[in-house]
Formats: structure tokens, sequence, C-alpha cells
């Protein structure tokens, strides 16, 4: 059952659910969300999982206009309303305190969401693992939890580039993620950091290509990619 | 439509192997490129999904799910491995 649904932005939602059994996830899982219309046509979705694990169980998602199921999941849904769920899912883009950093979090668009549940679980552990969150976003209305990260005190550093259009005196980082962008806002090699990057696959590539090119081993480089817009 | 990666067909593996495996290895059965499965290209919009090994771009899985039933080709796989399986 929706617990919440709360406004990001203009398009992106965080609904919080209730489920009547929910097996615990992992930071960094997803789930699956079936929508079933009366006529008994199934459309099915996968989103990352926002929240840590210990805490209510949230979602965040971008209403994509031309999608089938966010524009319901973000644009109609209440609290009260029922919802199909399927997961947790995946084991491979998840960090546990034990797996330790420093963490380089590189995050395109709504990418953002597994790394947000990374970095809540890292806070929620106690865990002093340093973190430096790269966050490229089109213009600054479209970044979301932009009010949270600033709450995560001690070892965290957040940076932000702005694609498409940046605010009047913008201090921030401009332009689609590059090699020189990334040698300045992740972690050196040297410091044997682990990195997680979601977002759209062009933004995966290009980071994490990056990311090998400063010596990161590929083992090293954990990716997430949901295609050219939107999804999870 | 891009490409995604291994970790959009969790769900789907659950169904075929009843447990996580987004995190397994694979063997690429024509380059023996070995990743985890989290790492390979997947394709969507195929009648079913083509799962591709991202060195060589050899098939490697074709996954089709129709009236609740999944099928799976793996004949372009060396191997998988779970994690944390008993050898």
């Amino acid at each position: 059952m929706v617990a919440s649904v709360n406004w990001e932005t203009a398009s992106v939602a965080t609904i919080e659910l209730d489920p009547p059994e929910w097996p615990g996830h992992l930071a960094g899982q997803h789930l699956d969300v079936r929508l079933t219309a009366e006529d008994g046509y199934t459309a099915e979705r996968s989103y990352s999982i926002a929240s840590a694990p210990g805490e209510r169980l949230a979602i965040t998602v971008e209403r994509l206009e031309d999608g089938e199921v966010s524009p319901y999941l973000a644009g109609e849904l209440r609290a009260g309303d029922e919802l199909e769920l399927r997961g947790p899912i995946g084991g491979y883009f998840v960090w546990e305190p034990g797996d330790g950093g420093p963490l380089t979090l590189l995050a395109g668009g709504s990418g953002v969401v597994p790394l947000r549940s990374i970095l809540r679980h890292r806070l929620g552990t106690g865990s002093d693992v340093p973190v430096r969150l790269l966050y490229s976003s089109r213009t600054w209305e479209d970044v979301i939890y932009r009010d949270e990260f600033s709450e995560h005190r001690g070892g965290l550093w957040v940076s932000y580039t702005l694609t498409r259009s940046q605010p009047a005196g913008w201090t921030g980082y401009t332009g689609r993620v590059n090699p020189d962008l990334l040698a300045q806002a992740a972690w050196p090699a040297a410091a044997h950091p682990l990195a997680y990057i979601c977002g759209p696959t062009s933004f995966v590539e290009t980071a994490a290509a990056g990311l090998v090119g400063l010596g990161y081993p590929p083992e090293r480089v954990k990716t997430e990619r949901f295609g050219a817009t939107g999804g999870r | 439509m891009d490409a995604v990666d291994g970790n959009a067909i969790g769900s789907l593996l659950i169904d075929v192997f009843g447990t996580e495996m987004t995190a397994a290895g694979s063997t690429c059965a024509s380059c023996g490129a070995r990743r985890p499965v989290a790492e390979l290209v997947v394709y969507q919009r195929a009648p079913g999904t083509v799962v591709r090994c991202r060195t060589c771009g050899s098939v490697v899985m074709v996954l089709v799910r129709r009236a609740g039933i999944v099928s799976i080709d793996v004949s372009g796989l060396a191997s998988l491995s779970q994690p944390g399986a008993i050898a």
C-alpha cells in the first residue's frame, strides 16, 4: 500500500510503500512495479529503491511523458492506493559498509536514486567511509534530494554538474561528464576507491571509461544503466 | 532505444534460476571474456530480451517471457557461476 507521495521536483516523486510482506533489501537494489489494467493488460517496470535498509521502503520515480507506467506512479497515484510489487532484485549494484571505500558515486539524472540508498545506509550504520558524489543534471530545478545531501555531515563531498543551463552565479561544474571533470571530482585511483555509476546508458559508458582511464581497476567500477531516459 | 545492462534482467533470471543471478560470473562462449552478468549488454526492444557480450558483441543469452513462462537460450555462454554456491 502507498503510504505517501512526495514531490522532489516538478516531474519526480518519491513514493513510500508499506508492503504487507517485505523481506528487506540491500542498498542499491531495485524492485518491479506491475500495473494491471481493467482489461487484464499488464505493464511492469523496475525502479531503484531510494530508502536505506531498515527504513520505510521508498522508490523515486521520474515521470516520462510518453511512459506507460511512470505517468501513473508520478501523477495519479495517491496515499492509500495499492501497488503490485516484486523484489528486492539485484545483487551486484549493492553496497554494504563492509565493502569499504572510499566511494566515488557518479549519478546521471534519476540515477542518483540507488546512490541515495547507499548514502542513507552509510549514514544510518555510522560508517565513516569517505564519499565523493558527482551528480549530473540538466538544470538545478531537475536536481532531486537537494536539501537532503546537505544534511550529511562529515566525509561526504557532493558536486554537481549542470549540462543544460545554470542559475545565475553558479559555481559548480558545467557540461557533460568528461575525463577532466572526473579527475577533479572523483577520488584519485591511488586512494583505492570503489565506484558506483548509475544513469542513462551514454552517461554510464562515458563515466565508467573515464574512471578506468584514471586508473580505477574495472572490477572496482560497478555500473547500472537504465537506457536513454528515466526508468529507474 | 539504448542498451541497458544485466542488472535489468535480475527479475527474469530469478524466474529461471530461483535466485539472484546478476552478480554471477559469466564466460562468453565466443571470446572467453569473463564478467558479472550485471555487466553484460542487454537489449529489451527485440522480441524477447537479447543479452550480448560487452567484449565481442556475441549473443550470450536470449530470454522470452510469454504467458507466465520464461524460456532461456544460453548457448552463447561457456559458463555461468553463482558466487556463494558451494563448489
